[in-house]
């Protein structure tokens, strides 16, 4: 897979002109009658500014008269600004009101520098944990309800909605929804700190039929008792199935060898994958990292050479981010890490 | 006079370029001074960054990332073995950057996820590198 945030909302139309929903087509019009607006008093400005320069006298006088400036100073943009605000805000009041009655949930917490995301339930209970990713079926709206953990981000996917503050210690809201199936790239809007601008995520809108086979394999994957190694056969037959030249090399990466060095060299201190003694929450949740289609918040494609130079040296690739650098582990030690997480669908 | 001039200008430029082809003969094998095409140089770039080379490896005009878990490409043109060990041909380093374990036993760098057109587009795109 080779999606990543920046090739999202690269490209023509820009995202917001090219709304994927009715919230931010809301927010789409409104830029466009900002937009004309601005042409029109761009316009009227230059005719004055002609009119003060070489219009006739009598013109002149009038432009400079105190009646004009009570005009065109104080009454035009005080009507002009007030109509425009409580038009804007009536607008896209539906994309922050309360909550309503069975509305899907998602809390998603800014952290820096990526998102934790959590599915909740009516009650407001956590049902899944994933990061850097959000799933919602189309033609459904879909209420987050955002936090942070540390500075003040911003939670902003273009083509599903307008942005919102995410604000250590307060919880604000925010719908989007999707009219069409489709990927959508996000990103933090709000300057965070080193890294803000690598602080990215994918929203996933999926037809009916897709989000229910997603919600069913997610919900079996946390209802699983057995550890998170799959049974070696069918380790095996992903590996063959991966690349032929793989089936070469069949025994050169170890994903139960993986296993036991993510439990000792620290990572479950800090990430959590459901069904295993690893629990950190320190760090992404990767239950389902291999279904990621991006890694290191949306900003690198998500394969085993990525997975291995992102694990091994995540300093060069994202400087000061809150993990460490793995380059003492060797070469072979990373490539069974990443086998092991490459079972984690 | 005028034709004496041109004449040491003819043996001058002959002498140029017979220096310049003894040079570049010294330097490479005969494959690596093939001329990749602009078009191919691009898509390698393209490729390149898709593929995310860029997570273990510095790569000249490759912006970010520069990752440090690989050697530094820089002057890749120049390099004599791909890895130390294998001749630097354009077919090679194309088998290479796909499945470098498969023709290097044991060697660090994963099989990456291009296509084998894609992978001499890279090749091509890393011969093009003008570091001299
Ligand atoms: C000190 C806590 C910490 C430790 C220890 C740690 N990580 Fe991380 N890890 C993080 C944080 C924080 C991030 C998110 C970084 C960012 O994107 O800014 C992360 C990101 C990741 C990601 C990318 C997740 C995504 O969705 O993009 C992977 C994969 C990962 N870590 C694997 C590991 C492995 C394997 C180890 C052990 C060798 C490990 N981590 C050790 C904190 C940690
Ligand atoms: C997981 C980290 C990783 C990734 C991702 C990666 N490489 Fe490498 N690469 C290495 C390592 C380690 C070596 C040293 C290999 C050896 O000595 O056998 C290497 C060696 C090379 C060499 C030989 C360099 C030399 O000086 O001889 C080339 C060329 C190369 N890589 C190209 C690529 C390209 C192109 C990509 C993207 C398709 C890529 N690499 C992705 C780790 C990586
Ligand atoms: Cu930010």
């Amino acid at each position: 897979m080779d999606w990543t945030v920046t090739d999202a909302l690269w490209g023509w139309p820009p995202p917001v002109l090219d709304p994927a929903g009715p919230y931010s087509a809301q927010v789409t019009t409104l830029s466009w009658a900002l937009f004309a607006l601005g042409v029109v008093v761009t316009a009227v400005v230059i005719v004055a500014l002609w009119v003060a320069i070489k219009g006739p006298p009598r013109w002149k006088a009038k432009l400079g008269g105190e009646r004009a400036i009570w005009i065109g100073g104080v009454a035009f943009p005080g009507v002009v600004l007030t109509a425009l605000l409580i038009w804007g805000l009536t607008l896209t009041a539906s994309l922050t009101e309360p909550i309503r009655g069975d509305e899907m949930r998602i809390r998603v917490t800014g952290e820096m520098w990526w998102f934790r995301v959590q599915y909740l339930d009516a009650d407001g209970v956590v049902v899944m944990q994933d990061a850097n990713e959000i799933h919602i079926p189309v033609d459904t709206p879909v209420v987050l309800e955002l936090e942070s953990a540390d500075v003040i981000h911003s939670f902003w996917v273009p083509h599903l909605s307008g942005k919102k503050d995410m604000i250590p210690g307060r919880r604000t809201l925010l719908r989007i929804e999707a009219d069409r199936a489709g990927e959508f790239g996000g990103v933090c809007a709000e300057y965070c700190g080193g890294q803000h601008a690598l602080m990215g995520f994918v929203a996933v809108a999926h037809e009916p039929d897709a989000w229910q086979a997603w919600r069913a394999d997610r919900i079996a994957t946390l209802n699983r008792a057995q550890s998170p190694i799959a049974p070696t056969a069918q380790r095996n037959s992903i590996d063959a199935a991966g690349d032929p030249a793989e089936a070469d090399i069949p025994a050169r990466y170890d994903a139960r060898r993986g296993y036991d060095l993510f439990m000792e060299t620290g990572c479950a201190a800090c990430h959590r994958i459901a069904g295993s003694e690893a629990n950190g929450m320190a760090g992404p949740d990767l239950t389902h990292i291999a279904s990621r289609r991006t890694l290191g918040a949306g900003i690198l494609p998500n394969h085993r050479g990525t997975l291995i130079g992102w694990i091994g040296d995540s300093q060069s690739i994202k400087p000061g981010n809150r993990m460490p650098s793995y380059d003492r582990l060797s070469a072979d030690e990373l490539g069974h890490i990443a086998a092991f997480l490459e079972l984690q669908k | 006079m005028v034709s004496s001039d041109r004449g040491r200008a003819v043996l001058a430029t002959v002498m140029a370029m017979g220096a310049t082809g003894v040079i570049s003969a010294c330097k490479d094998p005969v494959e690596t001074r093939y001329e990749p095409s602009d078009a191919a140089i691009s898509r390698g770039l393209a490729a390149i960054e898709k593929a995310g080379c860029g997570s273990c490896h510095e790569i000249p005009g490759v912006d970010w990332p520069k990752g440090r878990l690989g050697p530094s490409l820089k002057g890749f043109d120049d390099v004599g073995l791909i890895a130390g060990q294998l001749p630097n041909r354009p077919g090679v380093l194309a088998s290479f950057i796909r499945n470098a374990p498969a023709i290097k036993p044991g060697s660090p760098m994963p099989p990456m996820p291009v296509s084998e057109a894609e992978a001499q587009d890279i090749a091509s795109y890393l011969y093009g590198l003008d570091s001299d």
